[in-house]
C-alpha cells in the first residue's frame, strides 16, 4: 500500500520519527486524561456527602500511615454476595473527598467502607489491642499503640487547607474552627453545636473511653463514620451509572 | 563471485527487503485468520450492544441496556423472590412454633448460620464461644434470657445502644466512688466464694453484708442474676470478662458496660432476625 510505503521515510529520518512518535503519545495521553476534565460530570450527587471533620481526618491519615489500605479495601463492588456481606455497593460519590482515595486492591482482611456504626467503640479498641482477642482466626498486627500516644490539632489549619488546595470545600469558617472541632469531638458534655453545623452526622464520643485524645481516638472516629453518610433508605440509584 | 539462485530454488517472500535481508512469507493457517476476522466483527457488535464509548457524562448505554448496577439490582431481586414465600412464612408464624415445622427449622438454621457468620461472628466469634466480654452463646448462661423471644428481642433490639430506644438497658453502678476500698475487698472475697473461685476465707462474711446491701438488689440474695436487668448469675463459675481476683475487683469498682448494635431496622429483615435467634437458639443453650 502506498502509505506503508512512506513510512519508509519515518524510519530514516529520526528527528521526523521522534516528531511522529511524540504526536502518537499524545493522542494515547488526551484519551486517558481528558476524561479527567469531565470527572465532575461522572461522579453522581449524592445528598450527605461533607468533607471529614478534622479528627476523621487525622484518623484517615493515621489509617494510611500504619498502612491499613495494603489489607483493607474500601470499596464494596455491585456484586450481590458483596452488598448481602458489607452492604449497598460503594458510589463515586462516596470517596470524593478522598485524596488519595482508599479502594485497595487487595483484601486480606475485610472491606472496610461501610464499616462505620457496625461494631461498638470497646470492639474496636479491643479488637486495635488483639485482634486475635475478638477474631482468633486473624493475622491483623497489634494496634494497642495508637491508644498511648496522645496527639495535638498542632497543625491541623494546615492539613484542611492542603486538603482544600486539592480540591476538598473545606471553609474558611471550618478551617478556622478546626482546632475546637477536633477537640470537641471526642467530648460528650462539650458545645458540639458548630461542629454538627459543619460536618452532620458527625460522631461525638470518647471513642477510646479514655482521657486524652489519643490516636485511637481519631481511627475509630474515622472507622465509625465509615460509610454512614449516604442514607440509602432515600437513594435511588441511576442504573446507566 | 556468488552464485546467483536459481528461480527454482528461490523461496517464497513477501517482497520486503531490508539491508538485503528478505522476509519469507509464512501466511497464519485460515483457520487461525478467520478467527482473527471474527473476533473483529465480534468487537464491533460488542461495542453497539454494551456501553463502551465514554462520553462527557456517561458511556453509551448499548442496545442490550447491560449496566453493573441493574445486574445486581436483578440478581439480588431473583434471591429474594426464591425465598420469600419461606421468608414470609418465617417472620409470620409464632417464633416458638418454628421448630415444630422441620423444613422451616431447616431453613432457619442454615439462613441464620449465613446471617451469624456475617453480622454476629466479629464479636462472639465464628463457632458463637464468645470472648473476653462477649458473651458465649453456646453455653446455658443468658445474660438476658435464653427462649427463643428473649434472644428474638435482643438480636432486633441491641443492648445499651442509643439507636434503638428500645434496646436492653441496665447500668451497673462504679462502686469505687460508693463503697469504702476495704468493703470493695470484702465484697470481691465473697463473690468470688460463692463460685469455689480461690478467696480469702476471712472476708467473706463481711463481703455477703456488703453484697446484700448493695448487690442483691440485681444479682439476687442467691446471686443468681436477674434476666429482667441483664444481671449476671454470679454463683456459677462463668465469667464474662474473667473470675480472678484483679479482674472482678475492676468490675466493682468501674463496673461493665457491655454493648450490642441493634439489628432490626436498616440492617436485617425479620425473617433474618427470626433466622439468626433460631440459630442461636439451637447452639445447645437455647432455654
Amino acid at each position: 500500500m502506498a502509505i506503508l510505503d512512506k513510512h519508509a521515510i519515518l524510519e530514516k529520518n529520526v528527528t521526523l520519527l521522534a516528531i511522529f512518535a511524540f504526536l502518537v503519545v499524545t493522542i494515547g495521553g488526551i484519551v486517558q486524561i481528558a476524561p479527567l476534565f469531565w470527572l465532575e460530570n461522572t461522579i453522581e450527587d449524592v445528598e450527605g456527602m461533607r468533607p471529614y471533620s478534622p479528627l476523621e481526618l487525622t484518623g484517615r491519615d493515621i489509617y494510611v500511615r500504619e498502612g491499613c489500605y495494603v489489607c483493607h479495601s474500601q470499596m464494596v463492588r455491585p456484586m450481590r454476595d458483596e452488598v448481602e456481606r458489607y452492604g449497598h455497593y460503594s458510589l463515586a460519590a462516596e470517596s470524593k473527598y478522598d485524596h488519595p482515595f482508599q479502594w485497595g486492591s487487595k483484601r486480606t482482611g475485610p472491606d472496610l467502607a461501610r464499616v462505620g456504626g457496625r461494631y461498638s467503640d470497646e470492639w474496636h479498641v479491643d479488637h486495635l489491642r488483639d485482634p486475635q482477642s475478638v477474631v482468633p482466626e486473624s493475622v491483623m498486627p497489634k494496634y494497642g499503640f495508637l491508644e498511648d500516644r496522645l496527639i495535638e490539632p498542632e497543625h491541623i489549619e494546615d492539613l484542611l487547607g492542603t486538603h482544600r488546595l486539592v480540591g476538598v470545600p473545606y471553609t474558611d469558617e471550618m478551617i478556622d474552627n478546626a482546632k475546637a472541632d477536633f477537640k470537641v469531638q471526642v467530648d460528650p458534655f462539650g458545645d458540639t453545636d458548630g461542629l454538627l453545623s459543619r460536618y452532620p452526622k458527625a460522631q461525638v464520643r470518647n471513642f477510646d473511653g479514655q482521657p486524652g485524645i489519643s490516636e485511637a481516638d481519631a481511627l475509630i472516629a474515622y472507622l465509625q463514620m465509615l460509610g454512614t453518610l449516604v442514607d440509602f433508605s432515600t437513594f435511588t440509584p441511576v442504573a446507566s451509572r | 563471485m556468488a552464485k546467483k539462485p536459481t528461480k527454482k530454488q528461490e523461496p517464497d517472500t513477501t517482497g520486503h527487503e531490508w539491508d538485503g535481508i528478505q522476509e519469507y512469507n509464512n501466511p497464519l493457517p485460515r483457520w487461525w485468520l478467520w478467527t482473527f476476522y471474527a473476533t473483529i466483527v465480534w468487537a464491533l457488535w460488542y461495542v453497539i450492544a454494551y456501553p463502551a464509548w465514554p462520553l462527557i457524562n456517561e458511556a453509551t448505554a448499548g442496545y442490550k441496556g447491560w449496566s453493573t448496577r441493574a445486574n445486581v439490582a436483578e440478581e439480588i431481586a431473583e434471591a429474594e423472590a426464591a425465598n420469600a414465600e419461606i421468608n414470609a412464612q418465617l417472620a409470620s408464624v409464632e417464633l416458638t412454633g418454628i421448630a415444630d415445622n422441620p423444613e422451616l427449622q431447616g431453613y432457619a438454621t442454615s439462613a441464620g448460620s449465613a446471617v451469624f457468620k456475617t453480622w454476629c461472628a466479629q464479636c462472639h466469634g465464628s463457632g458463637a464461644a464468645g470472648a473476653k466480654g462477649y458473651p458465649n452463646l453456646q453455653d446455658d448462661a443468658w445474660l438476658w434470657g435464653g427462649t427463643i423471644e428473649d434472644i428474638h428481642y435482643t438480636v432486633a433490639h441491641g443492648i445499651r445502644n442509643e439507636e434503638d430506644p428500645d434496646s436492653r438497658y441496665s447500668e451497673m453502678p462504679a462502686f469505687g466512688d460508693i463503697l469504702e476500698s476495704a468493703q470493695i475487698e470484702e465484697v470481691v472475697n465473697y463473690v468470688m466464694s460463692l463460685s469455689g473461685e480461690p478467696q480469702d476465707a476471712s472476708l467473706v462474711a463481711a463481703g455477703e453484708t456488703v453484697f446484700m446491701d448493695n448487690c442483691a438488689a440485681c444479682h439476687g440474695e442467691q446471686a443468681q442474676g436477674d434476666i429482667y436487668q441483664g444481671a449476671p448469675n454470679l454463683s456459677d463459675a462463668i465469667w464474662l470478662y474473667g473470675g480472678d481476683y484483679e479482674t472482678v475487683k475492676y468490675t466493682v469498682v468501674n463496673s461493665r458496660y457491655g454493648v450490642m448494635p441493634p439489628m432490626g431496622g436498616a440492617d436485617l429483615s425479620e425473617a433474618e432476625i427470626r433466622a439468626v435467634a433460631l440459630y442461636v437458639h439451637q447452639l445447645g443453650g437455647g432455654e
